[in-house]
């Protein structure tokens, strides 16, 4: 609610929030942005947190790529802005 | 919702309502700052190329430059507002036009039900219009005195104090008159199509 | 990977200044999985009324030290949480952590090098997880840090930095961009393209770079090691706040 909540600012930020989501780390997935074809691993998406929700944004071109809104009712996904996302195969550790 | 491990000593940066308990919503707590948040970076309009129009089911759209909105009859407005987050802030003072004076520069088509705002940045959010007259919206230039921080919506933005904040479309550049309804950003991800604080309509289905 | 995020009771165990304004709480975990150097936990701290604050601090210690975390939060004036753990919180306490979480700002001493780290403030702390895991393992990867601070008595991990280039070859560049002490030998202004060429040079392009710190320090920084031949690829980042150097 101030300076401090974006401590992080960019996809690492929303790292834990995308874990939830998807179930699996998802901070090296390569997206293509919708508007501008721009690749980039979703670490690299401008995070804002509006308040409401998440907003991950293309940073090569600002659009919005991912809105993320939790609320009691269920969590709300739009990733109307991501082109194509690529996960990584599950590593061998 | 699930049990909730409880941390010793911890309050958060909430102030007590004490006197001002009744005006504050159900579910939200006072704040004495302003905490800003956003869905995207500030923009940074520039001021020559501002404009505000009020466009959709109008007769014709009506179209103000920035030197041309600061001459419309303002006001001074002192309001409550509430975040969906939680945080209220009482007797927030602003200086703008009320909604009702820029509608008075077009006819309203007799289909014309709802309202949305539109932002630089492509943010936008939607108000029956009943909703926006009578002086319960205005579009603010000046916040406690200054002219309005980027960081808070400025050059300018729609205030309507009576919705939860989020209604109040920072960098707003102008109304659109439609006949159905169309969500806004948040309205179209979980959150409620009205947001009345007092009725706590924070998400859809409340 | 798959592996869901669970909430669990984190102790702490032991509390540090480590400058002013910043403190490590070392935190001891029942359910403690080993971290990937760089990865952070996220805390949530609820009030007696259910009214509760979520933030995400970086892991500062190694994964080799087995059964807790060390975070290193800095005092935000007008904070929500951060004074509550600088003024409130003492050995004893407990609060809800979940973690580990990240998996492109991660660095480990298989991924090879050599390393660049560069921090800003407040940003080294993931950059220490991975100097001291480095240390831990005994990795020869070569591995350079160049930090910036305000003053010298901002200078976070100050001691440790000292003993990790002592011993361990490790090397440490600071920049101090607000004030230096007296016979200061070191950097006196804010990272650029040219100090960033020249502690990567004997790397060149082929170093792993790692940036942490406010967006403004990290832009350039980024921008200064591709000029620096670096590839794109080469060089992650990490943004913090508007907080640091």
């Amino acid at each position: 609610m101030e300076s401090e909540r974006d401590l992080m600012l960019d996809g690492n930020a929303a790292a834990g929030v995308l874990q939830e989501i998807f179930g699996e780390e998802m901070t090296t997935a390569l997206t293509t942005c919708d508007e501008c074809a721009t690749g980039s691993q979703m670490a690299m998406l401008r995070v804002f947190s509006g308040g409401p929700g998440l907003v991950l944004r293309c940073p090569a071109c600002e659009a919005v790529m991912v809105r993320i809104a939790q609320t009691p009712r269920g969590t709300f996904v739009d990733v109307r802005g991501v082109r194509q996302m690529r996960l990584p195969l599950p590593s061998i550790r | 919702m699930s049990e909730r491990f409880v941390t010793r000593g911890f309050v958060g940066k909430r102030q007590d309502s004490g006197a001002a308990a009744s005006r504050i919503p159900p579910g939200q707590h006072l704040v004495k700052d302003f905490p800003v948040l956003s869905a995207g970076p500030t923009p940074r309009t520039d001021l020559r190329t501002w404009s505000f129009r009020i466009e959709g089911l109008v007769k014709e759209p009506a179209q103000w430059t920035w030197d041309e909105f600061g001459k419309l009859p303002a006001q001074e407005f002192v309001k409550d507002i509430s975040c969906v987050t939680k945080w209220t802030k009482l007797d927030t003072r602003w200086r703008g036009v009320s909604a009702d004076v820029l509608l008075e520069h077009v006819e309203l088509d007799g289909r014309a039900r709802f309202v949305v705002a539109f932002s630089d940045g492509g943010y936008t959010t939607n108000l029956p219009l009943p909703d926006v007259i009578n002086g319960q919206a205005f579009v603010a230039y000046e916040y406690d005195g200054k002219p309005l921080a980027p960081e808070h919506g400025g050059p300018a933005r729609l205030v309507v104090p009576h919705l939860y904040f989020w209604k109040s479309a920072k960098w707003v550049r102008g109304l659109r008159l439609i006949e159905r309804d169309e969500p806004g950003f948040w309205e179209s991800l979980g959150y409620n199509n009205h947001g009345d604080p007092w009725k706590e309509e924070r998400y859809s289905g409340d | 990977m798959k592996r869901t995020l669970e909430w669990q009771i984190a102790t702490v165990k032991a509390i540090r200044q480590e400058t002013a304004n910043v403190k490590t709480l070392t935190l001891a975990l029942l359910k403690w999985v080993p971290h990937r150097p760089g990865q952070h936990y996220d805390i949530r701290l609820t009030a007696e009324d259910g009214y509760s604050a979520q933030r995400s601090y970086s892991i500062g210690s190694e994964p080799e030290r087995h059964g807790e975390i060390d975070i290193t939060v800095e005092r935000i004036r007008d904070g929500e949480v951060s004074p509550f753990l600088d003024d409130v919180v003492v050995v004893g306490d407990r609060f809800e952590v979940r973690g580990p979480i990240g998996g492109y700002f991660v660095w480990e001493a298989s991924d090879g090098g050599p390393l660049l780290l560069v921090a800003g403030g407040s940003g080294i702390v993931p950059l220490m997880a991975m100097a001291r895991h480095r240390a831990a393992v005994g990795a020869t990867v070569p591995a350079r840090l160049l930090y910036s601070s305000r003053s010298f008595d901002d200078i976070i991990y100050r001691a440790d930095l000292d003993t990790l280039a002592k011993r361990d070859g490790l090397q440490v560049f600071h920049t101090l961009t607000r004030s230096q002490p007296e016979g200061w030998q070191g950097f006196a202004r804010r990272i650029d393209d040219r100090m960033v060429a020249e502690v990567n040079k004997p790397f060149g392009p082929k170093a792993q770079v790692f940036i942490c710190g406010p967006t403004a320090l990290v832009e350039t920084a980024a921008d200064a090691a591709e000029a620096a031949g670096v590839a794109a690829e080469r060089i992650k980042t990490e943004r913090f706040g508007p907080t640091g150097a």
